[in-house]
């Protein structure tokens, strides 16, 4: 399981660096998608990976860490989640700006010289 | 009582500041009550201090770092405060005729009263830090009187010289301060006061000394950091004559004696401290001779009198220090005076040049008198005060003991600078009072107005009778300063004008003939009028300064070009360094890491987000379909949390997954089809390679962390989530009590990222990239059964939020469940007809929701808890029984409205772009622009 966790974060990371690394906006947006999955699925694993105990308190069991999974992580996460889609509206609509403004979609604002292509 | 003494400047600088509507007459009166003030209150401690006791008031400001605001009144403060105060008086009296009516009186005023109070802060200060604090302070009041002339080039550059080095030396004294903090383990100053030995003998004894003189050389204007001081000139003579006679650059000296029974006693301290103040005491009187400007003279004057008394403090014995003392109070009197006699003089005459003055006794026969006084006792003329404290440094350079070149060298620089002191004086008062002249003035001078004299002839009286009487008027004061730095062992000394003929009253009189004979002779031999001396010191500044700013410019050059593509690479490559650093030094994977296993189906799961993560890679550029399959990896992230336990998080993603969809969608309304191919192969060989090397260090990385054993504060959060915060759903308790305050953190950057997008495109016309001919295509749902969807929804939504704090739910997700029904209406109803009919403003939406949850952790601080502390109820409701319901669900209710809000305010406004009023459509791939029509479209 760790080593399937560990793999999927990898490969997410790699591809989101290499599409974050384009010339186009849309192409980074989409690489800083597939980061935000990374990096939210690596803040999770900090609590460590527990199947089937829910961070929620039922009655008769005691409130203790062998009974459930950690929930700070989750929080984290949750609100991590929440931000990102904040910021990837953001930046979109940053594209959507450039492309329009500058009518260009590369993301520095102008078409490099053809010699830089 | 003493911390109303240390606060009077700063209310006052406060009132006059806000009082700026009233008229000049009664803010001069305002800014002067501020030093009566502190000079009345000053007054019932001063029978104790005389008698040697420290009256002291403390209060704790910063505890946890030794910072506290600790008024200390020793009889060097007292003396140093007193004179603070009464030339302060004098200033605010000579400024309030001496402004003109151009002048902002109260912004002049407040920042005076704000460098007083700085002032005032500094030299009370029981606590080392506290000091710092407002040496600091006297620097930034500083820098805003000398630029006080804001529309001159010279007064800004003025300004900005003192500020960066009495700015830069305040940073070597914080870090005296500190090391002398970690030797004497106080920054108290009686205990820092106590342990001179052990400072002394300490190995960092060599750098205490060596900051804390930085710091007091560049305040005091000590070669080769006196520079700065002549350019300060470009300032309101005011602040001249406060600054450079009572204040700022007695700030240094002050400090030296304040630090003296630390510092001082070895070979070092008087080495260093004598050399530079006898450098400096000979290089300022030199200078002053050639300068041409009243203000520039006695400004190079001021260098070499603080030389002069640096020079005693260096000397070490008891009593340089009381003559150094002594010369304090000497050169502040004398020396305010001559400033007050020249701003005089420059409103008069319309001119400080010296080559244009002349013969002005005929003009103004009493403010010349006033002037010839006070520049007489500049010179050391006997009956003068001047004179008594020159004599003392003559006696003391004699009597040097152990150093004998260092006696020959003091001695031989005294009757110098001696001679050189008479000659400028000389000059002072030949080529402005005496002589041929005026030349070419504007209009004709004569005697100010009576209010303005006061100021000046109350100095120079005082200069009078401390020269003829001591031991009567100043004799008090100086033994009361004297016991604060040297404590109860007080050498002995006989302040008196004639102590019979001895060596000093020789070089005394040797110095005054030389003086006389080196003027004359320079005015023979030279022509001292065309002499132009350029300043060395400001020409280094300069370059220097220029030179920093070329280095800057080069180095943000060089990592950002304004290429956003070249800072990510830079951002990936330094996070790649940071990471793998310590990574290669110590990575050690445990030898058996306890591993759990994955059943099949989970497998097929992780088989799915690979290849779907690599499937959109694969198909980036064509956006539509890598959108597509970008979700399906969300999906598998959101099933991840479904099987690790994590139904809240799962809820949430699977929900942001469709919402963000949309946004996808939206936007690719806007932006071209396709992508153009990657420049260059060996760009993507080399971004493929960044890529991988990133990816396997941080899987790595997450597979040492999760082999190892964790440590977790959740025991805490679990047990305490019921008995506390009422909730049995941890992670929505965490969020709405526990980390509350980075929730509203959170929810407000949600809100303003919502009106970020509604900023930017509200007032935007675009152009989409295509538009499909002919009617709308009708929808592939029926329109009825999402009418009837709708209420069930908002019922799901309330359902989520309410069971929130105890089941999976909550805000966040209550939020987004309620977007997806109301978004559906938006399509089948169509935009306009669906906003008429319900109304919602988004924006307010937002507000309240922010609102409701800054109140909900408000409200427990009414009742003395602190913030978001939970309260909890159980009413019985009929029918329904009893509903358990904790506080915090007003703060989730916060959370609620600011999601949906935000959400909806982002996804209505990228579907209500209005349409380009100049172009259709976009087409095909995107070409280079033309310049000529991109150049049209911008003008």
């Amino acid at each position: 399981m760790e080593f399937a966790f560990a793999s999927a974060i990898g490969v997410l990371t790699a591809a989101g660096v290499y599409l974050l690394l384009r010339s186009r906006s849309f192409d980074v947006i989409l690489g800083l998608t597939l980061l935000s999955y990374a990096t939210n699925l690596l803040i999770f694993s900090s609590g460590r990976l527990v199947t089937g105990k829910p961070p929620v308190l039922r009655p008769g069991v005691d409130p203790i860490l062998a009974n459930f999974t950690d929930p700070l992580p989750q929080a984290l996460v949750l609100t991590a989640i929440v931000i990102s889609f904040a910021m990837t509206a953001v930046i979109l609509v940053l594209a959507m700006r450039g492309r329009s403004d500058n009518r260009v979609d590369h993301v520095d604002g102008n078409e490099p010289k053809d010699r830089d292509r | 009582m003493l911390h109303l003494l240390l606060a009077t400047p700063f209310v006052a600088a406060l009132i006059v500041a806000l009082a700026h509507r009233a008229p000049r007459r009664v803010i001069g009166w305002l800014a002067a009550a501020a030093p009566l003030l502190g000079l009345a209150l000053l007054v019932p401690f001063t029978g104790a201090v005389m008698d040697g006791q420290v009256p002291r008031a403390v209060v704790d400001w910063a505890p946890q770092i030794g910072l506290t605001l600790d008024v200390r009144l020793d009889g060097l403060a007292w003396m140093f405060a007193v004179l603070v105060l009464v030339i302060g008086v004098l200033v605010v009296m000579y400024a309030r005729y001496y402004l003109s009516a151009r002048d902002s009186a109260p912004r002049f005023f407040a920042f005076l009263l704000l460098f007083m109070g700085a002032m005032l802060g500094m030299v009370l200060a029981g606590n080392l830090l506290m000091m710092v604090v407002f040496w600091e302070l006297t620097s930034i009041s500083s820098f805003l009187l000398i630029g006080f002339w804001s529309y001159r080039e010279d007064a800004r550059e003025g300004a900005r010289m003192a500020l960066a080095l009495t700015g830069g030396g305040g940073l070597a004294l914080l870090g005296a301060v500190l090391l002398i903090g970690q030797v004497a383990g106080s920054y108290d100053l009686d205990v820092v006061l106590a342990s001179g030995d052990l400072i002394r003998n300490s190995d960092l004894y060599p750098w205490i000394l060596g900051l804390a003189l930085l710091g007091i050389f560049t305040k005091s204007a000590q070669f080769p950091f006196h520079f700065w001081l002549p350019h300060a000139m470009a300032a309101p003579t005011p602040v001249s004559a406060y600054l450079h006679s009572a204040t700022m650059v007695k700030a240094g000296v002050f400090l030296l004696a304040r630090l003296y029974p630390v510092l001082a006693g070895t070979d070092m301290f008087f080495y260093v401290v004598s050399t530079v103040g006898a450098i400096t005491l000979l290089v300022g009187a030199w200078q002053a001779i050639f300068q041409h400007d009243l203000k520039g003279l006695l400004a190079y004057s001021t260098i070499s009198h603080l030389g002069l008394i640096t020079l005693l403090f260096g000397l070490s014995t008891p009593l340089a220090v009381v003559a150094g003392l002594f010369h304090i109070l000497n050169h502040a009197t004398f020396k305010a005076s001559l400033f007050m006699a020249a701003g005089i003089i420059d409103h008069e005459t319309g001119t400080r040049d010296m080559r244009r003055l002349g013969n002005l006794r005929r003009y103004m026969p009493f403010t010349s008198a006033l002037a010839i006084i006070a520049a007489l006792a500049m010179a050391g003329v006997p009956l003068l005060n001047g004179f008594l404290s020159k004599e003392m440094f003559f006696a003391q350079a004699l009597e040097i003991e152990g150093h004998e070149t260092m006696r020959q060298l003091m001695t031989a620089a005294a009757v110098l600078a001696g001679m050189f002191g008479v000659a400028y004086s000389l000059r002072f008062v030949h080529d402005t009072f005496f002589g041929r002249g005026p030349r070419a003035l504007e209009a004709d001078p004569q005697e100010p107005p009576r209010w303005i004299k006061i100021p000046v002839e109350v100095l120079v009286v005082a200069c009078l009778a401390v020269g003829i009487a001591p031991a009567w008027t100043v004799g008090p004061f100086l033994v009361t300063a004297a016991r604060g730095v040297l404590g109860d062992a007080l050498p002995s000394y006989s302040l008196a004008v004639w102590h019979g003929i001895n060596m000093p009253l020789l070089m005394s009189l040797a110095g005054l003939l030389g003086g006389i004979a080196l003027y004359f002779g320079l005015r023979r031999l030279f022509d001292i009028h065309a002499i132009v001396r350029e300043s060395m010191g400001r020409r280094i500044f300069r370059i220097n300064v220029e030179r920093l700013y070329a280095l800057a410019n080069r180095f943000t050059k060089a990592i950002a070009n304004g290429s956003v593509q070249r800072s990510l690479l830079l951002l990936v490559l330094a996070a790649l360094v940071l990471a793998l650093a310590p990574m290669l030094g110590e990575m050690e994977l445990p030898a058996r890491p306890v591993l759990t296993s994955l059943p099949l189906l989970a497998w097929v799961g992780w088989l799915i987000l690979i290849v779907g993560t690599l499937a959109t890679l694969a198909v980036h550029r064509d956006r539509l379909r890598a959108v597509i399959v970008i979700g399906s990896v969300g999906l598998m992230v959101s099933l991840t949390f479904v099987y690790m336990s994590a139904p809240d998080l799962a809820l949430t993603q699977l929900l942001v997954e469709m919402v963000t969809i949309s946004l996808f969608l939206l936007a690719l309304n806007y932006l071209p089809r396709e992508s153009l191919p990657a420049r260059s192969s060996a760009r993507r060989w080399r971004d493929g390679t960044i890529a991988i090397v990133t990816g396997g260090g941080l899987a790595a990385l997450v597979y040492a962390m999760m082999t190892r054993p964790s440590q977790t504060i959740a025991w805490e959060l679990l047990s305490r989530s019921l008995p506390e915060a009422y909730g049995s759903n941890v992670v929505n308790v965490i969020l709405v009590d526990f980390r509350g305050f980075d929730t509203l953190g959170e929810i407000t950057v949600f809100g303003l990222a919502g009106l970020i997008v509604h900023a930017l495109l509200r007032r935007s016309r675009m152009a989409p990239e295509e538009k499909v001919a002919g009617p709308p295509m009708p929808l592939p749902m029926a329109a009825d059964l999402s009418q009837l969807l709708f209420p069930l929804a908002l019922v799901v939504s309330i359902y989520m939020f309410l069971r929130g704090h105890n089941s999976p739910g909550g805000g966040f997700i209550a939020g987004l469940v309620l977007v997806i029904p109301v978004l559906l209406q938006y399509i089948i109803q169509g935009m306009e007809a669906f906003e008429r009919r319900l109304g919602l403003d988004y924006v307010r939406c937002i507000g309240i929701g922010l609102l409701a949850a800054a109140a909900t952790g408000l409200a427990p601080l009414l009742m003395g808890l602190p913030f978001l502390t939970s309260g909890h109820v159980e009413p019985v409701l009929p029918l329904i029984g009893e509903v358990p319901l904790a506080s915090a669900i007003g703060f989730d209710i916060g959370v609620y409205l600011t999601v949906f809000g935000a959400a909806m305010l982002i996804l209505s406004t990228m579907g209500g772009i209005r349409p380009s009023l100049t172009r259709q459509a976009y087409r095909g791939p995107i070409l280079r622009p033309n310049p000529a029509e991109f150049r049209g479209r911008r003008a």
